[in-house]
Formats: structure tokens, sequence, C-alpha cells
């Protein structure tokens, strides 16, 4: 059996054992020990992935296997790991402990609560695993169920509209990408003779007429930027985001959102990578609007979630960015920004969830002084917040640099206004960042009661610590991560 | 060659005292906390020294000085071809900023023994410290202009870290937020400035290079093929350089981007003297000489533009600095005068032998000032701590009581105004000589702003110590012993760091230079320095009217002057009134409303056709009937159409 098909497996098992576990602390045991058990498995299979590349495998899709699916028209169940994958697959296993842990106090159906987040793992692991396009879509469709749920059931605010908000805007753009392979799979079958397939390196390999190439990208790339929040069809980030419970929170804009950038880059552009080109400077646009816009939307906010919603919309815009810019440096760094912001994103959810926990208000200005209250938090908030402005040896700088540097490769015009917008956007990022951890960290007591709040628990800790480590381990030691993606950059046609 | 790869030390331990305080800092005394920032501070200062002593002293005089890179590994990569490294430079300027770093470091170190006593967050300001110094150092020893830019941005941490200290103090807060985000625009030119300057520079070597020894070189035919490569009338490399120094005059508080220096006094003023006196406020400075071949051979243009901004913001501090009432802010501004002097150098500036003398007189001036200023920052630290109070109408016949602190001070502003023997001399005199030769206009902005700041600086002196005596709380008191010591060294300093020959050392070309002094240059300014005092003498000496009736007799102009030209206030309005208010409410109204509204009314239109369309399933026979039956007339028709 293929070593991959744990990501699948672990979260399932542990899933359905939480689900016969007789008591919640049980229930929370069991999740805890599975999602441990994943971030083994996947540290075991970066670790495996990372010596085959040093070994000199040539193949972009490294440990694949197939196996039959459905008969009809060539779908396969086939896996297999790439250079971008294979970190974004870690990073899923940790965005998992890190929310069992966060939501570990939760109280009422606990058994659902959890079972939605390991099958919210599973299916973005099988996401990542994917070497069949069908397969892909399959699990990409398959987690928007357990977001509704989570928002719909444990949200907060006007939680129902956001729920069907989210779950409409990410089908509709399903629907764009579901055309788009249709149209695509069927225009090349009996063209010349090859068979059908929906195997992604194989279509990487074929080379199909511009026509059919322009049709199919717009229509996925489209599709996949919906989900990393493309201008102008972001807006279910805000509420999606606001509304979620901390741990959802944490895995749209940790997970969910990668699944868009990760799909953009592997099954749009690189399948079409002439048309891919051809729109270059129609992306670099959106992405460049979305982040210069989300940063002053962010600017306006005065609840923490929305706030760090549109800073996530203002985010992904770098990766629309490198991803569009289309230079190897520029995808490198849509790569390490997709990591990076899963990262810093997921610990300033939690931390927010953490706040509000002990405050019960998100708004910006009932907030103030919180630092003598609770320095452990507040050291945090303030590391994690360096962390989104870019501060040079947190995570956030290396990838936001290697995507600006790259997207300036690309000689177009577009592309330097482009990274010039979003060099401002960084100043803007500090405005929001600073004004906003200014007034709730530091200053004056704004609330009494906030003079003493309760010391972090053990699982707080583990969490803040294990999500810090992780961003200042890719911020000073940027070249571990941009070795093993380069590598396998270096395999596709577009930069050869 | 010698290896000067122990310098690596310099990182690496102020980096440890870090960690170590700022971890595990609540488990030991603060005393402990203390003595650990400072004894990692004393090894940086010993690995300065050796390096200074051996890159210096082995140094035969006879052949140029070259750049010696000891350390290099890459960091960031890019690609195979392009990456960021770090590493450690050692060159003139490089060493020689290593020793001002430590030195100041160091004694900052000591005094904040006595001066931050008793504070709450004693170990945290240690930690601090230590974070701040391993920033700098960073940011002297890089090889490559990324490596500066990360180390440049790791020293603006510490200083809103340092500037927030007091972190429950809203004013505090504020002035730390102002001095990131000010310094933060600025680096943005700078980053777009170093990708542009890299990119556009690749087309010869097909590879690009971020490394300031590459970028300097004259032979470098990558900068070179640039030039001609023009954006809206002007090369590509002179914006880029340009872009590059909008950092440089963020960081070194150049007129316009000089708001947050002042405001940054709400620091403790161990830190006004280390970082906003003598060493992180002159990286811009540093960063131009660290480009200075880069801009000499390919963007003359250019360190034109820096040797006007440094003469302005000269002219405009000097005059501010004439009307302001707080102790600390009258030095903040004073800094940014002197900084821009030490720019107008750098802008008057040519490469080799005689015309070079403009970059040995800016560094030489760099070194001088971080001595004198930082003990006048020690020396109005210690008036400080004995008053409690930081206003000049606050403080007053002080010399009896403090007569350590009065002596030392009196030293430091006769170095600053530029009287011989004292070290402010002979560097002025060499920023003055190098602009007579160059560029008259800038001369004559630089011999009134020599005036001037003797005139402010007699002013502030003679309003602390002479005068009457206020009614103090209690008895002023000199300070203790850890906070006079690191006076008198520094005191020492200011008087003999202007001996050294700096033209032996450093000079943009690497090869020693033998200058002579320009007598009538040096007369002037002496004149015109005596003269400030003279005047401050007769007005502040004793307490009267006379500057009150000077105040009246500018009216409405002393107020604009008063108000720092009002250029806080035009900053505000941008910021608030139009980024905040303006465009961010905008945008997130445009958001909610327009985006939002247009992908909403697709769900509402949905939901309207549906609710349109199921009035057809309705159920009753005869309309189903009617619809049939129209349905097949329609049929019937198309057929016979299509037919004929």
């Amino acid at each position: 059996m293929n070593i991959l098909n744990l990501a699948i497996i672990i979260p399932v098992l542990t899933a359905f054992a939480a689900a016969a576990a007789p008591k919640d602390i049980l229930v929370k045991r069991i999740s805890l020990a599975g999602s441990i058990l994943l971030m083994l498995a996947t540290g075991y299979i970066v670790a495996q992935f990372a010596m085959l590349q040093q070994a000199g495998s040539t193949e972009f899709m490294k440990m694949t296997s197939e196996a039959n699916w459905f008969n009809l028209s060539g779908i396969k169940y086939s896996l297999g790991l790439n250079s971008i994958s294979v970190l974004l697959l870690f990073l899923s296993s940790v965005i998992l402990f890190t929310g069992i842990l966060v939501s570990w106090d939760f109280e009422g159906d606990t058994k659902l609560f959890f079972g939605a987040m390991l099958f919210l793992a599973t299916s973005a692991n099988g996401f990542f695993i994917s070497k069949d396009i069908f397969l892909m879509f399959f699990f990409l469709e398959l987690a928007i169920v357990p977001k509704f749920l989570l928002i719909a059931k444990w949200g907060s605010g006007n939680r129902m509209y956001s729920a069907f908000k989210l779950s409409f805007m990410l089908m509709a753009a399903s629907s764009f990408i579901l055309v788009g392979l249709l149209l695509y799979i069927h225009s090349k079958s009996g063209i010349d003779g090859l068979p059908q397939t929906w195997d992604v390196t194989e279509l990487m390999a074929r080379h199909f007429p511009i026509e059919v190439q322009r049709i199919f990208f717009v229509l996925t790339f489209t599709g996949f930027g919906v989900f990393t929040a493309l201008f102008p069809f972001h807006t279910w980030v805000p509420d999606g985001h606001s509304s979620a419970p901390t741990a959802g929170s944490m895995f749209l804009a940790g997970i969910s959102m990668k699944l868009g950038g990760y799909g953009s880059l592997v099954f749009a552009a690189f399948i079409a990578p002439d048309a891919a080109r051809e729109f270059s400077n129609l992306y670099i646009v959106l992405g460049a609007i979305a982040i210069i816009y989300g940063a002053f939307a962010t600017l306006f906010q005065k609840d923490l979630k929305y706030m760090n919603a549109y800073s996530s919309v203002s985010h992904c815009g770098f990766v629309v960015l490198g991803v569009a810019a289309l230079t190897r440096v520029s995808v490198l760094g849509a790569v390490m920004q997709m990591v990076s912001h899963g990262l810093i994103t997921a610990l300033f959810f939690a931390l927010i969830g953490m706040i509000y926990g002990r405050t019960h208000t998100r708004q910006i200005n009932e907030m103030g002084g919180l630092m003598q209250g609770m320095p452990f938090l507040g050291t945090a908030m303030f590391i994690v917040g360096l962390a989104s402005l870019g501060l040079p040896g947190l995570s956030g700088f290396v990838s936001e640099m290697t995507v600006l540097t790259g997207s300036w490769q690309n000689p177009s015009f577009y592309a330097h206004w482009a990274v010039i917008l979003a060099g401002a956007s960084i100043v803007v990022t500090s405005v929001y960042i600073l004004r906003a951890l200014g007034k709730v960290l530091w200053g004056q007591l704004e609330n009494a009661a906030h003079a003493a709040l309760p010391a972090p628990y053990w699982y707080e800790k583990i969490l803040v610590i294990t999500l810090i480590g992780l961003i200042a381990f890719i911020g000073m030691y940027p070249v571990f991560v941009t070795d093993i993606i380069d590598n396998g950059l270096g395999m596709i046609s577009l930069f050869k | 060659m010698s290896d000067y790869s122990y310098l690596i030390l310099v990182l690496i331990v102020p980096f440890i005292s870090f960690l170590i305080n700022g971890l595990a800092g609540h488990r030991f005394s603060p005393k402990v906390a203390g003595l650990i920032g400072t004894s990692a501070i004393a090894v940086t200062f010993i690995a300065a020294l050796a390096a200074a002593a051996t890159y210096f002293g082995a140094h035969t005089g006879e052949t140029a000085y070259t750049p010696i890179v000891a350390l290099n590994m890459v960091w960031l990569k890019f690609s195979a071809a392009l990456h960021v490294d770090m590493g450690i430079l050692v060159d003139p300027i490089s060493v020689m900023m290593l020793v001002v770093v430590s030195t100041i470091s160091l004694m900052v170190h000591i005094y904040s023994f006595g001066y931050m006593k008793g504070e709450p967050g004693f170990t945290r300001f240690y930690a601090y410290l230590s974070l701040f110094s391993f920033s700098m150092y960073g940011l002297v020893v890089a090889t490559n202009i990324f490596q500066m830019y990360v180390f440049w941005e790791l020293v603006g941490l510490s200083s809103f870290l340092l500037i927030g200290y007091y972190y429950d103090k809203p004013s505090a807060v504020a002035a730390a937020k102002k001095a990131f985000i000010v310094t933060r625009f600025a680096d943005f030119g700078f980053l777009i400035g170093i990708i542009a300057l890299t990119y556009f520079t690749q087309s010869y070597y097909f590879t690009q290079s971020y490394d300031f020894i590459s970028l300097n070189d004259p032979q470098n035919m990558a900068i070179r093929s640039a030039i001609p490569i023009t954006f809206a009338g002007m090369s590509v490399v002179t914006w880029a350089l340009l872009l590059i120094f909008m950092g440089g005059a963020g960081k070194s508080a150049m007129f316009p981007l000089h708001i947050w220096l002042p405001d940054a006094m709400e620091g403790p003023t161990p830190v006004s003297a280390l970082i906003h006196a003598a060493t992180m406020v002159v990286a811009g400075v540093y960063l131009v000489a660290r480009l200075f071949g880069a801009f000499v051979f390919s963007a003359p243009d250019a360190l034109h533009v820096v040797g006007w901004v440094g003469g302005i913001s000269s002219l405009i501090a000097a005059i501010i600095a004439c009307t302001q009432t707080d102790i600390k802010r009258i030095l903040a501004f004073s800094t940014m005068s002197q900084i821009g002097y030490m720019m107008l150098a750098l802008g008057v500036s040519g490469f080799a032998g005689e015309e070079g003398l403009g970059f040995t007189a800016s560094m030489f001036h760099l070194f001088t000032h971080a001595m004198f200023k930082a003990l006048l920052f020690l020396g109005a630290g210690s008036v400080i701590h004995a008053i409690h109070k930081n206003s000049i109408s606050d403080a007053g016949g002080l010399r009896k009581y403090m007569p350590i602190t009065h002596i030392t001070w009196l030293i430091a502003c006769l170095a600053i105004s530029g009287i011989p023997p004292f070290a402010g001399f002979f560097s002025k005199d060499e920023i003055l000589a190098a602009a007579f030769n160059q560029n008259m206009p800038l001369y004559i902005v630089g011999t009134v702003v020599a005036g001037l700041t003797a005139f402010y600086m007699f002013r502030l002196y003679f309003s602390m110590f002479w005068g009457k005596d206020n009614d103090y709380h209690h008895t002023p008191h000199e300070s203790p012993l850890s906070m006079i010591v690191p006076m008198i060294f520094l005191a020492v300093m200011s008087v003999v760091a202007g001996w050294i020959p700096f033209g032996l050392f450093v000079t943009p070309s690497g090869g020693a230079h033998h200058g002579e002094m320009n007598l009538l240059v040096a007369s002037l300014s002496v004149l015109v320095a005596v003269g400030g005092i003279a005047l401050a003498m007769l007005m502040y000496m004793k307490p009267s009217d006379k500057p009150e009736k000077a105040a009246n007799l500018f009216g409405r102009l002393y107020t604009v002057i008063y108000r720092k030209f009002m250029i806080d206030e035009i900053y505000l309005f941008i910021s608030k009134n139009l980024l905040i208010n303006g465009v961010a409410k905008g945008v997130a109204r445009f958001d909610r409303l327009v985006v939002d509204g247009f992908i909403n009314s697709f769900a509402w239109g949905t939901l309207m056709s549906s609710i349109g369309i199921k009035k057809l399933q309705s159920g009753q026979l005869q309309k189903y009937g009617f619809a049939f039956v129209m349905s097949a007339l329609f049929v019937v028709f198309m057929i016979l159409v299509l037919i004929k």
C-alpha cells in the first residue's frame, strides 16, 4: 500500500474511534492522539520525499500509486506527491493538531465537532495527494460539507448566512472547475488517438491547442481563485472566517484557502502553461488589487476576527500574484507564502479565540492593556503580528520577499507595478497590525476586569509554541523549504 | 590577510544574551540580567577593537585598504544564481562602525545599571538592548544589500520595542508606532530600490547580485549597462538608488521623513543615546557610504539629491531646535541636524584623492558625533534622573549640584559647536571644507547651521546649568558612579576623537589621504560658533525677558517654527483623514456594499428566478393543457417557416 494513504486513513479511523468513545474527554484524547499520529506520518512522508529528492529523482510526482476506480472513463484512484503538496500536506496535519488543541475546552456535541474537523483534514489531505484530477475534485467538494457544518452549527454572529454564503460561493467556484475539467478532458479525446486521461502528470506532458487551454485555464484558475480569495470573489472570506468557531477559522484560512492556491498552480497553470502566460497580466492585476485593497479594507475593521480575515485576503493576494507572474522565483514565493500564511493566520485566529475566551469580546476598542493581564499570550500575539507584517526572521518576510523579487522578474509592466503596490501594502499591513495590537495589548486597561486573566493552559502553550517554532524556523532557515520546492519547480516545462 | 571570522561573535553573543534574558529573564534577578547583557556587549567590544587593531594596524599605508569577506553563507535562495547571503564584510567603514556601535553600546549598558535601577522591566530592557546590538552589528557587517535590509528591519523592531518600553503609557506606544510606520514607509522605497536595481543590472552578467563589492566596483559593467535604461526620463539606476536612499532618509530622520525622531524621545534616555543619537539613526548615512561607489559612478544625480536633502534637513532641524523646550527633543533635532551634515558631506564628495574629502569627513563626523551626542544624552539623562522633569523651564542652576555632569556636558557642547580642540571642530571643519570646494550654496547652509548649532546648544546648556534654581522637590544630587563613569569616558573621547587622522583610514577609494586644513573655512566656522555661543550667553545665562522679546520679534513665524513647521499636522491629515477615514473606510464600505452586493445579487437573482419558474409547475391541468397546445402550435409554425 502507498504510504500516502495514511494521510487519509488516519483521520478517518480516528474519527470512527472517537465516535465510539463513551466520554467527551476520551473523544478529545483520541482525536489528539490521531492528529499526533498524522503529524508523525506526514513528517515521515516529508522526510521520505526529501530523501527521494536528494537521491536525484526527476519525477515531478513522486511516491505514486494507481488503482482502478471508475473504469468508465479512465478515472483512477491514483496518488502522488510533489514538492509543493508535500509541504502543504504537513501544514494540514499541523493545523489539525493545533485546531484540536484550541478546541480542548469545547463543550457540546463533541463527537460531531471533532469528527467534522477530522473529515476536513481527510479531504484536504486527499486533495493534496491526488494525482488524478477527478479524485482531486472529489476531495475538493468533500471539504465543503464539514466547513458548512462547523460554521452553521457552532459559528457566531450571522452564522447561517455565512455558512450558506461560503458553501454557495465555493460550490459555484467548483462548478467552474468542473466545467473546465470536462471540457478539457473531452476536447483531447480522439484528437490524436491518445486515450482519455485524468492523470495530472500525463496532462502536463500533453500539449493542448491554445483555444482549449484558454477556456480551461480561465475556468479553473478563476474557480480555484475563489478558494484563495481572488478579487472580486473574496467576499466569502470575511463572513465565513469571522463566523466560524476558532478551529474552523484556522482550517478555513490555514488550509482551505491553500487548496485554491495549490489547485490554481498545479491543476490550472501547469496543465495549461501557454494560456497561463497569456492571461498572466489579468491575474497579476487581480492579485495586486486583492493585496492592496484587502490591506486597506483591513485597516478599517473593528473586530479582530474580521481584521484577520481581511488581512488573509491581502496576504493570499501574494499567492495569486506569485502564481500569476509565473516566474520560477515568484512561484516559489507563492508556495512559501501558502505555507507561511497558513501557519501565521492559524496562530492569529487561535490567539484571537483564546483572547475571546478570556475577555468575551473581539472588538478592538473594548480591549486595552491586555499585556499586563496575559504576558504570555500578549507576547505571542505580538510575535504573530510581526510575522504578519513581514518582519525578518519570521516566515512572512522570506515568502513575501520571494514573491516580490520573483514577480519583478516577469518583464511585464503590470508585474512591476503590482510589485510596487504589493510593497506598499506591507506598509499598510504594519499600520493595521500596530493599530490593533497597540490598542489591544498596550496602553491603559480598557476594562478593569482584564487586569488579571487566566494563565495559558497547557494545550494553549503547546499550540502557541508549535506554531511560533515553525514560523521562526522557516523565517530563519528558509533554505530548507526553498530547496524542497525549487527542486520540483525545475521539472516543470514552464521553467525549463 | 588576517582571518576575521571570529567577528561572528558580535552577532552570536548578543543574540544568545537576548534569548537568555528574553526567555528565562524572570528566573533570575535583574542585576544578573543586566550583567549578562553587559558582558555580552563587552565581548563584542573586545572583538571590535581587535578587528580594528589588526585591520588598521597591520596596514602599511602604501596600498589601498581592501574589503575582506570574512564569512558568507547562503540564507534565502531565490534560485541557484540569485540568493540572499548572510556574511561579514570587513572594510574601513564597517570596522569603524563596529567600534562606534560597541563603544556606545557598552557605555549605555553600564549607564543603564544606574539609570534604570528599580524599573519593573529592567530585564526586558536589557533583553531589548541585546536584540538591538545584535541587529545593529548585523547591519554594519552586511556583505550585501539584502542582508542590510534584513537587519535594517530588525533594528527598526528593536527601536520600536525600546521607544515603547513604557508600554502602559499611551504617548510612548503612539511614538513607537509612529517610528515604526514612518520608517517602514521609507523602507518600502528601500525594498523596491533593491529589487529594481538588481533586476536592471542583470542584463550584463545574466545573474543578479546584491553584493556591495560588485555594486561599488567602478569596473562593474552590470550597473554601467543599466544606466541607459530610463523610466520617466531618468536612468533606472538613479531611480533605484534614490529609492534606496529613501530608506536611508527614513531611518536617519531626514526631511521630510524625520517626524518620528522627536517623538522617539519617549523611550528611556539611554535608548535615545544609543539608538536615536549614535548608532541606528546614522544607518542611513552608513547606507549611502556603503553604496558610495554605486552612487558616485552610476548615479551622481542621486548623490546630489543626498547632499541637498542633508543640507535642508540640517537647516530645518537647527531652526526648530532653537525654539523647543523639551531637553531631549532639542537634542533630537540636533541629531537630525548633525546627520544632515553627514549626508551633506557625502553629497559633495567625489571618489578619489582630494575630491573624496566629503566621504572621509562624513564618516569622521559620524564617529565624533556618536561620542559627543551620546554624552549629551547621557548627561541629559543624568539631569532628568536628578530633577525628574525634562523641560528646560524646570531646570536651572544645576552646575552647583551636579559638577561632573556639568563639566562633561560643557565639553560635549563645545565639541558639537565646533570649538577647537574638541572633536566636533575637526570633523565639522572637514565637512565645511569639502562643501566649500564643491558646492558653495551647501557650504553657506553648513556655516549657518554651525552658528545655529552653537546657539541652541548653549541655550540648552545655560538654561540647565546656569540661571536661577528651580523649586526642586528635593535637592538635586550627582548621579551614581555607574552613570558617571560612562560620561567621563565619553567626555574624554569627545576631546581626543578629533585628533585621529581619519583620512589615513577611511577614504572612498581605500587609499590614504593627507588633508591640509583649510584655514579660511576653519576660522570662519569658529567665528560663527563663538558668535552663537555669545548670543546664547547673552540671552540665557541670567534669567531675563530677552528670549520672550526675541520670540515676539518673529511673531507668527516663531509659532510656525515652534510647531515644527506644521509637518506633523500635515502627516496627520494625510494619514488620518485621507488614508484611514477616506481610502480605508471607502474600501471597506465598497467591499461590503458593492462587491459583496454584486455577489449577493446573484443569490437574489437565483432566488427570484426560482420563484418565477416555480409558478409554471402549478399542478393545474388546464394550464398545462394550454401550454401544450400553444407549444404544439408554435412548433408547427416553426416547421412551416423553416420549410419555406
